[in-house]
């Protein structure tokens, strides 16, 4: 499958390629990674004039620590969040995360920026974004605002960023030290998206838990950050009956699409499945 | 949409071309460079036989435009043989174990773990089974690629022990 033609640019500053996005409005798109972006060119629904790649805008490329904050550059590639020491000693469920999102080839080119600016309900990071309570930094010609993850997914593909932004990097405050953490994802083979998949993220204390994060892929139009089942979780000390009643209140948030990965009853079923089991699987990582 | 000038090396040549920016590297390496050890199996990044190496990291050439390579260096299968022309120990491993029966998959393959036994030269099972996860094979002979994988890190490590 052949894309449309475009015409392909290189800019060297975030300010050079806001300039252009600014110049050339809705007939341009960003390119990182290309491995979302391709596959929908190929299929023709999107159909870009020009092509804005920014792989060579230096200060977007970083992971950046201090203290417990985090700040990711956009272009930092998923093989680049698997391999950073430092993230995995901070914050380890980027790593597990990461793991589980396709395959070693795609994930040496495919970056952080595309996963969460895509806006497909089924990439793996927004929904890990949302349970980290994670900020987007958007830059275009006129400044600079910061989103928050949880209110920047609309509906599938439609996201709060305006066409004449960038994305240029990803903030937020790791978990407490000692933080129990897992990424549960159900699929039907490597390569493929989620058929559910849950992030928790726990903080306990003489085993009480003090805070609580759950997020959940591919079973809305967007990725969702489960408020309710997150704050059943605190204060209490993890019995089963608070276990249940966390995974119903996720549960009923969900409005997952019918597709070849199977009936909207399974994919309800698999989250609240893929909950409980990132909740135990959190309650053991916690120390 | 006028083409464009692209710079890149492929296998250890520099070389320069005229080429739409649409083009896919799968194809400007089949079709302009007559490169055709890498294949187009599925189209969609899922089967990794168009696997190739750029600047020492696998990818596949199906996803990228040839543009994203411009200024970069690109090894295919073609380049992976020792320069005396000798077969490299993973070509010799995938003989000698079976490792190939109708041989689409296995430029992908080959090219996949040369540069995984480049991040981890004394895997186990389990991480070349991870490590070449994004590689199909249609004929289904896992089993004797592991092997051969296996078989040319330990050749490698004996060789370079010796040296
Ligand atoms: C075979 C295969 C399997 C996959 N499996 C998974 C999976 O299991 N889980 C998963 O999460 N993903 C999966 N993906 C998608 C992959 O993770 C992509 O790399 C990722 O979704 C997009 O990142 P990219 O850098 O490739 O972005 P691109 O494809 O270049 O861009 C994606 C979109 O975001 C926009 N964009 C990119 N960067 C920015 C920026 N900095 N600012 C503003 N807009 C920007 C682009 O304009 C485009 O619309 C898979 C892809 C393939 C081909
Ligand atoms: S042809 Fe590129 S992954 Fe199948
Ligand atoms: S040998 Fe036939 S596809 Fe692998």
């Amino acid at each position: 499958m052949i894309p449309g033609s475009f015409d392909y640019h290189r800019p060297q500053s975030v300010s050079e390629a806001t300039a252009m996005l600014a110049d050339l409005g809705e007939d341009a798109l960003i390119v990182a990674g290309g491995h979302s972006l391709i596959p929908m060119m190929k299929l023709r629904m999107a159909l870009p004039e020009h092509l804005i790649d920014i792989q060579d805008i230096a200060d977007i490329k970083s992971i950046s620590i201090s203290g417990r904050d985090v700040a990711i550059g956009a272009m930092v590639t998923q093989a680049d969040l698997i391999n950073s020491a430092e993230l995995q000693a901070i914050c380890p469920i980027l790593r597990e995360t990461s793991l589980q999102i396709a395959d070693p080839q795609i994930r040496n080119l495919g970056t952080i920026g595309g996963n969460v600016a895509n806006g497909d309900p089924g990439n793996d990071l927004p929904a890990l974004m949302q349970t980290l309570d994670a900020s987007y930094i958007l830059v275009s010609n006129s400044g600079t605002r910061e989103v928050k993850a949880r209110d920047f997914y609309e509906a599938a593909y439609f996201t709060e960023r305006s066409e004449t932004e960038i994305l240029t990097a990803i903030h937020f405050t790791a978990p407490p030290a000692g933080h129990g953490f897992s990424y549960m994802k159900q699929k039907r083979k490597i390569g493929d998206y989620a058929t559910a998949a849950a992030a928790v993220i726990i903080a306990l204390k003489d085993g009480t838990v003090e805070s609580a994060s759950i997020g959940l892929t591919n079973v809305s139009d967007t990725p969702l950050y489960a408020e309710q089942a997150s704050r059943l979780l605190i204060g209490s000390r993890l019995d089963d009956a608070t276990i249940k009643s966390a995974v119903e209140a996720a549960k009923t948030i969900t409005d997952p699409a019918e597709d070849g990965r199977g009936p909207k009853e399974f994919r309800v079923h698999l989250t609240g499945v893929m909950v409980e089991r990132a909740i135990r699987q959190a309650i053991k990582t916690a120390t | 949409m006028s083409k464009m000038h692209v710079k890149m090396t492929v296998n250890g040549k520099e070389i320069e071309a005229l080429a739409e920016p649409r083009t896919l590297l799968i194809h400007f390496l089949r079709e302009n460079q007559k490169l055709t050890g890498p294949h187009i199996g599925c189209d969609t990044g899922h089967c990794g036989a168009c696997t190739i190496d750029l600047d020492g990291k696998s990818i596949k050439s199906c996803m990228t435009f040839v543009g994203q390579v411009a200024g970069k260096s690109v090894t295919t299968i073609e380049g992976i043989a020792n320069p005396d022309g000798t077969l490299h120990a993973l070509q010799e491993a995938f003989r000698e174990h079976h490792g190939l029966q109708c041989g689409f998959c296995t430029p992908g393959m080959i090219t996949r773990a040369h540069s995984l036994l480049q991040e981890n030269p004394d895997p186990t099972d389990e991480e070349i089974r991870y490590g070449i996860s994004g590689n199909l094979c249609r004929c289904t002979g896992y089993q004797n690629i592991v092997k051969a994988i296996r078989a040319a890190a330990q050749m490698l490590n004996v060789q370079e022990a010796a040296e």
